[in-house]
């Protein structure tokens, strides 16, 4: 049988299997049981102690919420300032220069949203110094603040009835210490012995066997690309990413990071059961996301495997699939998992570029951002999927005329409200923002040059994923476009923004003013919600909601991209 | 408010202590001591000492003598300080021409190869740029070039092949590749 699928297989198996146990003991750190990891008590402890934060304070969620953006909006000058004056700070080898405010502002909010949009090339836009207190301290506070989010709403949803929403710090802290750290150790490990490097030295000069110099951009590597993968933050080292021969150097460290993208949200899900003790409910939104998972990879996997028509039409061996954009080591069969992997999560990171993908399979990583809730990014990928059952929950209840209630509190018209602007936003956001840039692009033929890499249908496909990768925070591009100027800049950044922090906000409401009601007692009247019917409803109602609104857009971009030859 | 901002201002330093110098510490030290070159890049060493590139950092070959790899779009070509990929989509009628024509240059320098011969990684560019391997295919389509650049038998130059090409991983997960430099590396050995 062909390895290449082989490898694809295998990744998903291990994957499957592995986010089991760990959902287990995510779910138990959550809760403060006994883990393995209780030898970091005393360094969480410390940093309690030098930050001024009293643990065992509990917060109900509006406080939650304040302390979650309070930090966030100090993380931004943090960020901003480093990153303006990085070419006067140490740590710089190789004598790069600040970036731009215009650039900097991009960068810095798009790390901050754990998005990692990067309109920079990593070997000249950064020093080894903002790679690692900006770049990779982001990587882990920020995927470790949608942990905690969540967190917060599975102590909600599992109370009977509570004002306790947990610590948001002690929460920040513990999903740092004992989820994210100890697998970017192991990952780190895995890594440096394949070849990643991890030092501090400036460019290597070579010679090559010809004759000619080469300079061999490195640092430390395997530092930033674990947690970038782990915390679904995806922005690479080099400016491409994993597809990059040091930053991913063999098809082993191609399944590794590969894994590390999915693991920590589908282990969300099963913590999910764990935490509530409602297997049966975990089970049964874990199928719903895994098979809309595996059809987009069915589908890539033809498409990327089959080859492009066009290099088909010109008569030459295409054995091994569509092979512009992508190494030969990871192989066509092992980007076409990877771009879904990256895209169904809120990860972003690439082992090929996505730009060249086949018409059809560029589509579906977009629409696995446009509906961002299949496992999703760590954290807020259940979150995003909480609002969609939440609105399930209220259509079935009027369908079959009974209360809606999800969980043994009734859902209500506040909290449908909030459920439904959080999830109109979204393709409010990219298909507004998409308009406004075609349009300009459409009546000044001098900015459609200036922005896009390939003409007509291809070029709206462009715009609509650099959106949709803001609004989804995805990360990902199709990396033709030139986005490195004050209109991609602050557009993005603004979708940015707004992608991350109204979501956050809507469903940590909804969790904290459901958590606030009275419990009622489940009854032969109670509308069940861990049932397969009820599965398929919830994705009807994503389908219908999130998919379908895109679907105009989609047909002028990938699928008119597809069917124009 | 201010409490919280006084918090977030020593919880971040507290996490750039635990993060940016202990986490990378761990990595750092490591890397030095099983790290395949103390943390750098790994190089790839010639029998009598000379290194000649990195080990899994593609480079530019264009003698007859040595086996070539795939086209590249970082820099001026196999850049290693500016890793890129085209970016073309595959239904881009300029690219369609660039393949075109690539594939012709490829067909003038290996006559003796029909067109549906010429497999189609060695004329489309990698995503990095800087891609180390070649498929085996594209190997076997320039034994008989390389073989003949360096007056060696054709049986000779496919032996190295062999040698160098590399099985998937376990013989059973993701593609066979062939080093290029690797395998270049080996010839001229051969040849001394």
């Amino acid at each position: 049988m062909n390895t290449e699928i082989l490898g694809s297989a295998l990744q998903i198996v291990l994957l499957v299997v592995l986010a089991y146990p760990l959902g287990r003991y995510i779910a138990k750190v959550y809760k403060g049981e006994r883990v393995w990891t209780d030898f970091m008590a005393p360094v969480e402890k410390w940093m309690f102690k030098l930050s001024g934060i009293n643990p065992e304070e509990s917060m109900n969620w509006k406080k939650f919420l304040v302390a979650l953006l309070t930090i966030n909006v100090f993380w931004f000058f943090w960020g901003m300032f480093l990153l303006v004056f990085q070419g006067y700070l140490p740590l710089n080898p190789d004598g790069n220069v600040g970036q731009t405010p215009d650039q900097a502002f991009n960068t810095c909010i798009s790390f901050m949203v754990n998005c990692n949009l990067q309109h920079y090339s990593g070997e000249s836009g950064l020093t080894y110094f903002t790679q690692l207190f900006v770049i990779m301290l982001f990587q882990f506070i920020t995927a470790a603040t949608g942990m905690a989010a969540l967190a917060g709403i599975f102590r909600a949803m599992a109370a009977k009835t509570t004002q306790d929403f947990g610590n948001f710090w002690v929460l920040l802290v513990k999903s740092c210490s004992r989820i994210l750290l100890p697998l970017s150790l192991v990952v780190g490990f895995i890594l440096i012995i394949e070849g990643t490097p991890m030092g501090f030295d400036g460019k290597m000069e070579v010679t090559t066997l010809e004759g000619q110099t080469q300079m061999i951009s490195q640092g430390p590597t395997a530092a930033i690309v674990p947690i970038k993968q782990l915390g679904t933050n995806g922005g690479g080292y080099f400016g491409v990413n994993s597809s990059h021969p040091l930053e991913n150097p063999s098809f082993l460290t191609n399944m590794v990071e590969c894994w590390s993208i999915l693991i920590i949200p589908m282990a969300m899900v099963f913590a999910l059961g764990f935490y509530l003790k409602r297997k049966k409910l975990a089970y049964s939104i874990f199928g719903v996301m895994l098979f809309a998972f595996l059809v987009g990879v069915v589908c890539a996997h033809y498409f990327e495997m089959g080859g492009s028509k066009q290099i088909d039409e010109m008569g030459i061996a295409q054995d091994l699939g569509s092979m512009e954009g992508k190494e030969i080591r990871i192989g066509a069969a092992g980007t076409a998992l990877w771009s879904q992997v990256t895209t169904v999560t809120s990860n972003g990171s690439v082992n090929g570029m996505h730009d060249s993908l086949t018409p059809i399979t560029g589509m579906f990583s977009m629409l696995n951002m446009m509906i961002n809730c299949w496992f999703g990014g760590v954290g807020v990928g259940f979150m995003n999927y909480y609002v969609f059952i939440i609105i399930a929950v209220f259509i079935s209840g009027l369908m079959v005329g009974r209360t809606p209630e999800f969980l043994g509190k009734k859902v209500e018209a506040r909290e449908m409200k909030i459920a439904m602007i959080v999830a109109l936003a979204h393709p409010f956001f990219i298909l507004v923002f998409t308009a406004i840039s075609s349009f300009l692009a459409a009546h000044n033929p001098e900015l459609a040059d200036a922005w896009l890499n390939n003409p007509s249908f291809h070029g709206l496909s462009e715009m609509l994923y650099e959106y949709t990768s803001s609004a989804a925070n995805n990360g990902s591009g199709f990396e033709g476009l030139s986005d490195n100027t004050y209109f991609w800049n602050y557009t993005c950044g603004i979708v940015l923004i707004m992608g991350r922090y109204l979501p956050i906000v809507g469903q940590v409401a909804i969790a904290g003013l459901l958590a606030n009601k009275k419990f009622i007692p489940e009854s032969a009247g109670t509308l069940k919600t861990d049932t397969a019917t009820f599965a398929v409803m919830t994705f009807l109602v994503i389908f219908i909601v999130a998919a379908l609104s895109f679907f105009p857009a989609l047909t002028l971009g990938p699928i008119a991209d597809y069917l124009s030859f | 408010m201010k409490s919280n901002l006084l918090k977030s201002l020593r919880l971040t330093l507290v996490f750039c202590v635990f993060f940016s110098v202990f986490y990378i510490f761990i990595l750092w030290l490591f890397a030095k001591v099983a790290g395949p070159n103390g943390g750098n890049a790994e190089v790839a060493v010639l029998n009598n000492g000379k290194v000649v590139g990195g080990a899994n950092v593609g480079q530019n070959f264009t003698k007859d003598i040595y086996f070539w790899g795939r086209p590249s779009c970082a820099g001026d070509g196999y850049d290693a300080s500016s890793s890129s990929g085209s970016n073309k989509a595959t239904t881009n009628q300029e690219y369609l021409k660039e393949v075109e024509s690539r594939i012709d240059t490829f067909l003038v320098k290996h006559p003796y190869l029909k067109r549906e011969e010429v497999p189609a990684d060695i004329v489309t560019a990698s995503g990095s740029g800087l891609d180390p391997d070649i498929s085996v295919a594209s190997a076997y389509a320039q034994v008989k070039r390389v073989a003949a650049a360096r007056g060696m038998s054709e049986e000779q130059v496919k032996n190295i092949v062999e040698e160098v090409k590399q099985d998937p991983l376990l013989g059973l997960f993701g593609p066979s590749k062939v080093n290029v430099l690797k395998l270049n590396m080996a010839l001229d050995e051969k040849a001394n």
